[in-house]
């Protein structure tokens, strides 16, 4: 059983070096605003087709509604998500997992650890998979799920998604009762910085602009401009010209996809978006995440014959 | 004759499929071994967060031997047929036997099927249900394309009796059957092997797993209420809770916890939502204060600390969460208490259904509906109107956006806080009732009055824009709407024609974009179609009326594209449906209902009822019985005249004419009958009516014995018809006989 950590920082730390251990490619962020690790293309797309893959990274994610302006305990609109995601799932994929609240200082025989039904479901993306919220001591600390379709493809092997929401885990683990006043890295430095030096300004700023300032119409566009480069790019034979080689461009296909999705989470923030639109949208951004998962299957990393 | 254990051990399987599953599992394995042609004494069927197990006692060793002979071709006849049979009997030609028949020479197949060893089958069955099994929701995982609810690990299948035990061999996907299990999973990870069903219960308490989902609840119940009862508290009941707590765990450890201070000022019934939605906690209330003052957590581990870590971690959630709930009650107070006019703005930008406008326009028609239903109901227009604005606020509240489960009640507490009349407070709550057939009705009239007219303004609403339940389909509910309406009116006797009312809300709602409000009143409206002739178009009778109603607005309506006498015709026949089912589970037969519903006034339930009861209780005794025999065959005889003669015989039966004695005593029963029945009809006292009606039955008999209708003389033969149709009119105007079976 490992000691407890210290930080915000010593736990993501801890992960990376117990899953790294445990055989994952540790991988870094990906550099687009996106609501959740699943976004990652090292998930989304990963997800799909024969090829094995274990990958784990953190994730900053953006959910625009739940701004609070730093005065929330837990709810911030900018955190982040700590995200693995194997394939085949091992068998003791379970296991794993425990082995890594263990290391992060959760000891098994003194808390109360249960895996609680929860479907999970993307309607953005397409996707749904089964498995548990991970309750600790009556906490939800974890998602764990068995994805069964991405973007509308049947995941074949199936892939283990774990996704750890770091903010309240950490906080539990350390013993802190709001987020800002959370040490961000060793209490015991020099400078040492909580989890507020570092984000409450800048949750007061983007709670602000969510809400309040952002222009829709400017947003909307972009919506629109997303939404067709994403298509143009998937419209675009296969072959490429210039090098005479085939490539399929899904990559950037989907980054034009996860535009729409954030952007679609800030007219939504803007409360411009209404019940019935709200639909009409998700659809759109479905559709986006359906095409390109199809473009990825026909890759080489998609499992596609060279 | 051996036991035989089965266990499938899995990830954790969501806890309210688990009941069904274990059933499901004893259920489709004794089949296929019964099929198989094996038996069993008893069999008993076990679930826990991570296993469905089977025990069967008492099976047969082996199934028998079965021969059996099956009769071919005759000898000679074409290749193709004998081919054709050796197949299907499974057969080679050179085991065919030949022999004699009636027709000459046949082929006879022996089919020999040998007895087969228990294990085999039961291999055989279980792969089968387990390749098969019917999970609600069902996943793959790894790179395998079995199928279970969440990754299945392992199976046990031993066979055991005096002799000893033995593994039934099994393969499926990789997963290759045993005779070993675990424990719980912290507590008592170790693999260990198990001999018989006895064992293995044993062995798992021991590694802490209670087998028994009834034990595991029993166990939560009992302590639960004991560490109330000893600080004098009680722990409130929750059934459903209870068995899903029990399926959460496999080693239920009880743990009572505290409520913190700053929030037992919340309503008891966001307490309660609130640990039940959350955090699957039991409320503890204190009797003496009615308040919710703890929760009891059921955890699966029993720690060093006798679990105070554990508590600790779900007191410090669950003061997060109700700091949330605190939150929105307090923010939702300051609105309540300011008139609540905010959350009634905000109505104006939920949408009810795309087709039916905002919730805020459906308010402003069930506002105007129930102000015009309140006087049949005993309320008062002014209050229901005011109640009816008021009832759906709680909507826009946090807390109902944030438990929509508490809507209604919610909004109970707001008008009280607002200082609304305690009346309209109680109808926030109650006019959503009744929502099932067992839900209590409200009584209180205002909140009738108010219940009827949003359950009204529902259905009139998706009937007209064709939104009808179709099958099993129907996703606004309308059926339980349509009942709702029938147990209002009828539990509360109260009288209320609904035709009227229905047109008017589909008129209203059909005309909503170009009219405006239309000043109609449902009394006027069912006038006009009460008044109009009988048989005439209720489409042509209800848009001749709007048409007159209409000022410079006619011109832009096409009035011909309305259907709303049509709509609101096959409305009151839904209504008519449901009444039936709803009477027939009182033990009321549909051919009884369908001989009121023919009648006039038939859209006021409660009289239709009424009717119906008295004509069940005539036709329970024998005189009613018979009646309706003497009424069907004076009514076949008239018909058949009269399609005969191509006349009507409608009036002119005169007693000077008759001239046998059951005549004349049938011309003075019938005076005696419809002396007693007319008045009784006009109070609308049926059984009156009915008992007089029921009278007739000696005099009528008599005359069918005694009487020749198809005299020869035509004076005699026509006055003796136009008896008849006496008999046919009192009878009519009762009920219509003609629909009642036998």
């Amino acid at each position: 059983m490992a000691d407890k950590p210290r930080s915000f920082q010593e736990i993501i730390l801890r992960l990376q070096t117990y899953w790294a251990a445990k055989g994952c490619a540790i991988l870094q962020p990906y550099d687009m605003e996106v609501g959740a690790g699943t976004f990652h293309p090292a998930t989304t797309l990963r997800a799909l087709g024969s090829k094995p893959w274990a990958a784990a990274y953190v994730q900053p994610s953006r959910r625009p509604t739940d701004g609070r302006y730093g005065e929330n305990p837990n709810r911030l609109q900018h955190y982040y998500q700590y995200q693995v995601l194997i394939k085949p799932s091992p068998p003791d994929l379970q296991d794993l997992y425990l082995g890594s609240l263990d290391a992060i200082g959760i000891d098994a025989s003194m808390h109360d650890i249960r895996f609680v039904e929860d479907d999970w479901e993307s309607p953005t993306l397409g996707a749904w998979g089964l498995g548990w919220e991970v309750w600790c001591d009556g906490m939800e600390v974890s998602q764990f799920t068995y994805f069964q379709q991405v973007g509308g493809h049947d995941c074949k092997p199936v892939s283990g998604e774990l996704t750890y929401g770091l903010e309240r885990l950490a906080m539990y683990v350390l013993g802190v009762d709001h987020v800002m006043e959370m040490p961000f890295n060793d209490p015991q430095t020099p400078i040492p910085l909580t989890y507020g030096d570092i984000f409450k300004q800048t949750e007061q700023e983007y709670s602000r602009w969510n809400f309040d300032v952002a222009d829709t119409e400017v947003l909307l566009q972009h919506f629109v401009d997303a939404e067709a480069e994403c298509q143009r790019i998937l419209d675009a034979p296969a072959e490429d010209p210039k090098t005479g080689s085939k490539i399929i461009m899904a990559h950037p296909a989907y980054d034009q996809c996860i535009k729409a999705s954030h952007v679609f989470n800030l007219l939504d923030a803007r409360g411009v978006i209404s019940v019935t639109e709200r639909q009409a949208y998700i659809g759109r951004v479905r559709a986006l995440a359906k095409a390109c998962a199809d473009a990825f299957v026909q890759t080489e990393a998609g499992g596609a014959a060279a | 004759m051996p036991d035989l254990l089965i266990e499938l051990f899995s990830e954790e399987i969501p806890a309210r499929m688990q009941a069904r599953a274990a059933d499901d599992l004893r259920k489709l394995v004794t089949d296929g071994l019964v099929e198989a042609g094996l038996t069993y004494a008893g069999a008993a069927a076990f679930s826990t967060p991570r296993r469905l197990t089977l025990s069967i006692d008492g099976l047969t060793a082996e199934s028998q031997a079965v021969r059996e002979e099956r009769k071919g071709p005759k000898v000679g006849a074409p290749d193709k047929a004998i081919e054709g049979f050796l197949r299907g009997a499974g057969v080679a030609r050179e085991d065919l036997e030949v022999r004699d028949d009636k027709k000459g020479q046949v082929y006879f197949a022996i089919i020999e099927k040998p007895g087969r060893m228990a294990a085999d089958i039961i291999a055989e069955v279980l792969e089968k249900v387990i390749r098969n099994f019917p999970w609600p929701k069902s996943m793959r995982w790894g790179d395998g394309p079995l199928k279970w609810v969440r990754p299945l690990h392992s199976i046990l299948c031993i066979l055991s009796d005096e002799a000893g035990t033995e593994v039934v061999p099994l393969d499926v996907d990789g997963i290759v059957s045993g005779n070993t299990t675990q424990g719980h999973r912290f507590l008592a990870p170790d693999t260990f092997t198990v001999v018989n069903f006895d064992d293995y219960e044993a062995k798992l308490k021991r590694a802490n797993v209670v087998l028994r989902a009834d034990e595991r609840a029993e166990a939560i119940w009992h302590d639960a209420t004991h560490q109330a009862f000893a600080m004098g508290l009680e722990v409130v009941e929750d059934r459903g809770l209870l068995t899903e707590v029990a399926g959460l765990v496999e080693w239920p450890v009880v743990l009572l916890g505290q409520i913190d201070d700053a929030f037992l000022g919340l309503p008891p019934e966001v307490l309660q939502t609130s640990m039940k939605e959350h955090q699957k906690f039991f409320s503890v209330r204190n009797n003496v204060t009615g308040r919710i003052e703890r929760f009891v957590t059921v955890a699966n581990m029993e720690t060093a600390d006798t679990g105070a870590t554990i508590l600790a971690g779900n007191q410090k959630v669950l003061s997060a969460r109700l700091a949330d709930a605190k939150f929105f009650w307090e923010n939702d107070l300051r609105v309540a208490k300011a008139g609540m006019q905010p959350w009634l703005d905000s109505l104006a930008n939920v949408t009810f259904h795309n087709k039916l406008g905002s919730q805020k326009e459906r308010i402003e028609r069930i506002a105007a509906l129930a102000r015009e239903i309140a006087p049949s109901v005993g309320a008062d227009p002014d209050l229901a109107e005011q109640a009816a604005r008021i009832a759906k606020a709680d909507l826009s509240s946090e807390m109902v956006y944030e438990f929509p489960e508490l809507q209604g009640l919610m909004g109970r507490y707001y008008a009280a806080e607002a200082g609304l009349d305690a009346q309209i407070a109680a109808v926030c709550e109650e006019h959503y009732s009744p929502l099932g057939p067992s839900d209590d009705v409200p009584t209180a009239p205002v909140s009738v009055a108010v219940a009827l007219a949003d359950k009204i303004d529902t259905l009139t609403g998706f009937w007209a824009i064709d939104e009808k339940p179709t099958g099993s389909k129907d996703p606004f509910a309308l059926r339980r709407a349509a009942l709702g309406v029938i147990r209002l009116v009828l539990e509360n006797d109260f009288r209320l024609e609904l035709t009227g009312n229905l047109i008017k809300q589909i008129t209203i709602i059909e005309l909503s974009e170009t009219v405006g409000r239309l000043q109609l009143t449902a009394k006027e409206l069912r006038d006009a179609l009460q008044t109009a002739d009988v048989g005439l178009d209720p489409d042509k009778v209800v848009k001749d009326f709007i048409l007159r109603r209409l000022g410079k607005e006619r011109d832009a309506i096409d009035v011909n594209s309305l259907t709303t006498g049509a709509k609101s015709v096959n409305l009151l026949s839904f209504f008519h449906d449901r009444l039936k089912v709803f009477l027939r589970d009182k033990g009321i037969r549909h051919d009884i209902i369908d001989a009121c519903i023919a009648m006039p006034g038939n859209d006021d339930l409660t009289l239709l009822v009424k009717r119906a009861e008295a004509l069940a209780a005539t036709l329970a005794t024998d005189d009613g019985e018979n009646l309706i025999q003497g009424f069907k065959r004076a009514n076949n005889i008239l018909t058949q005249a009269e399609e005969k003669d191509g006349v009507e015989y409608s009036y002119g039966a005169d007693i000077k004419f008759a001239e046998d004695a059951a005549e004349k005593a049938l011309f003075a029963a019938l005076d005696a009958a419809n002396a007693k029945i007319t008045p009784a009809m006009e109070a609308q006292d049926f059984s009156t009516a009915m008992h007089a009606m029921a009278a007739l039955r000696a005099p009528i008999d008599a005359f069918f014995t005694d009487v020749q209708v198809n005299a020869d003389s035509a004076l005699l033969r026509r006055n003796r018809l136009n008896l008849l149709s006496r008999i046919r009119n009192i009878c009519l105007s009762v009920a219509d006989l003609t629909k009642i079976d036998g």
